[in-house]
């Protein structure tokens, strides 16, 4: 029985890797998925209709949005950590580069949320 | 014993330094199990000293130690943050203790003390360092060259000197390695403070030893498992831009030159 130690203390830098880490994993593993069921089609053409019909479904709707999250926070920071791997001026400001990969992340979602719940909820 | 001699003078000299009552918060490890505990045991235990507003968290465990507790293990040699004994987790970041002032922690809540993460703990605050210290030997970290001993110093301009000096002050604390998140889940990787070692002989114009170095770290538990997460600079108490040295030694693995 020990005792939890604490959290550590890390900055900007450590939690994106923590995020780049965990999109990345998602997206393969959503990546995955689809590759096997649009494999189905040489299958069964059926049952490809039936589990991609399901995309079509409220909760699918929401994991499209999650995936799109994703690759938009995944795809920006990766180019940020190409920018530090190559610039020396990237590498001094990389916590401010954080910031801006977040402020693109949360321009993109803005414009693209509306449009996508909009066709997910308001059956069009 | 600085501490106490510092203590006495600073209060007849100065008068007027402020002192406050400050909690620390050790984790604490029992190898051998005394008092009824589990031979290995972990546990917070909580401390209450005085401390002057020059004190650093250092001056607090010393404190502990000689008057309240003597069984608190921890390293320490110089005091003054050359000797690289005491890098530990206060506040869940890792520093040098003998550079930390306690003022500068917000002493209104308890300070938690925690042993660096990732190495073996032996008792309290003290680590097994041999791992950090085998990997460093690993990037072997001694002038290597060909031909024959030149009778005078081995001349170098200011130039080839600045390339490498920021390594050049590192004093094996082990805060980079340490906090370094590769690290903690793979007990293959080097980390940093090896790189850093490897940076300061690569870069050195007298030294031909590079590309001997530069091998070992092309490894897979070398410098590519750094994913840049920054705790290593934001850690070093020498503030070594460790990841800019990491990077340069990646940079010269791709282009293939140094
Ligand atoms: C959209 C364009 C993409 C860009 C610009 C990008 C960029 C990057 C970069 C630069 C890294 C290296 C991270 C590092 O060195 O710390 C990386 C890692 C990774 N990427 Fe991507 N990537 C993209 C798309 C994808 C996709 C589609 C997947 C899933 C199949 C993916 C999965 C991963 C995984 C699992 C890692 C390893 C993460 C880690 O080691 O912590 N990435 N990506
Ligand atoms: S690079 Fe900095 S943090 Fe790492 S061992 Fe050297 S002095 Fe300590
Ligand atoms: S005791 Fe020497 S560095 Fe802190």
């Amino acid at each position: 029985m020990s005792p939890a130690p604490t959290l550590y203390r890390g900055r900007e830098g450590m939690w994106m890797w923590l995020v780049h880490r965990t999109t990345g994993v998602a997206i393969f593993f959503f990546l995955l998925i689809h590759v096997l069921d649009t494999s189905l089609v040489r299958v069964s053409p059926e049952a490809y209709n039936e589990v991609i019909g399901a995309y079509k479904t409220p909760i699918y709707g929401l994991i499209e949005a999650g995936l799109v999250a994703a690759i938009v926070l995944h795809a920006f920071n990766g180019l940020r950590i190409i920018a530090v791997d190559r610039w020396t001026w990237a590498l001094r400001h990389q916590r401010m580069l954080v910031w801006v990969v977040w402020g693109i992340f949360v321009v993109m979602m803005a414009a693209f949320l509306p449009r996508h719940l909009g066709h997910v909820f308001g059956g069009a | 014993m600085t501490a106490t001699a510092e203590k006495t003078d600073s209060t007849s000299e100065v008068g007027a330094v402020p002192t406050f009552t400050v909690t620390l918060r050790i984790l604490r490890h029992d190898p051998e199990g005394l008092d009824g505990r589990e031979a290995g045991a972990e546990y917070w235990e909580e401390f209450t000293v005085e401390a002057f507003a020059t004190d650093r968290v250092l001056d607090a465990l010393h404190t502990i130690k000689w008057e309240q507790d003597g069984s608190l293990a921890f390293r320490r040699s110089c005091a003054h943050g050359v000797c690289g004994s005491d890098a530990m987790r206060i506040n869940a970041k890792n520093r040098l203790a003998c550079k930390t002032l306690l003022k500068d922690l917000n002493p209104s809540r308890p300070i938690t003390v925690e042993p660096i993460k990732g190495l073996p703990v032996e008792k309290d605050l003290i680590v097994d360092m041999e791992p950090f210290f085998a990997s460093y030997r690993e990037i072997m970290p001694f002038l290597m060259t060909t031909g024959p001993t030149p009778e005078r110093e081995r001349l170098q301009s200011p130039e080839e000197r600045a390339r490498f000096d920021d390594t050049t002050k590192c004093i094996m604390c082990a805060a980079c390695t340490t906090a370094c998140p590769v690290f903690w889940t793979d007990g293959q990787y080097f980390g940093p403070q090896a790189i850093v070692g490897a940076h300061r002989f690569i870069f050195d114009s007298r030294d031909e030893g590079e590309w001997d170095r530069l091998e070992v770290l092309n490894d897979k538990a070398g410098v590519w498992k750094c994913r840049t997460a920054f705790n290593c600079t934001e850690a070093c108490p020498r503030g070594i831009e460790v990841t800019k040295a990491i990077s340069e030694v990646k940079k010269a693995l791709t282009s293939g030159e140094v």
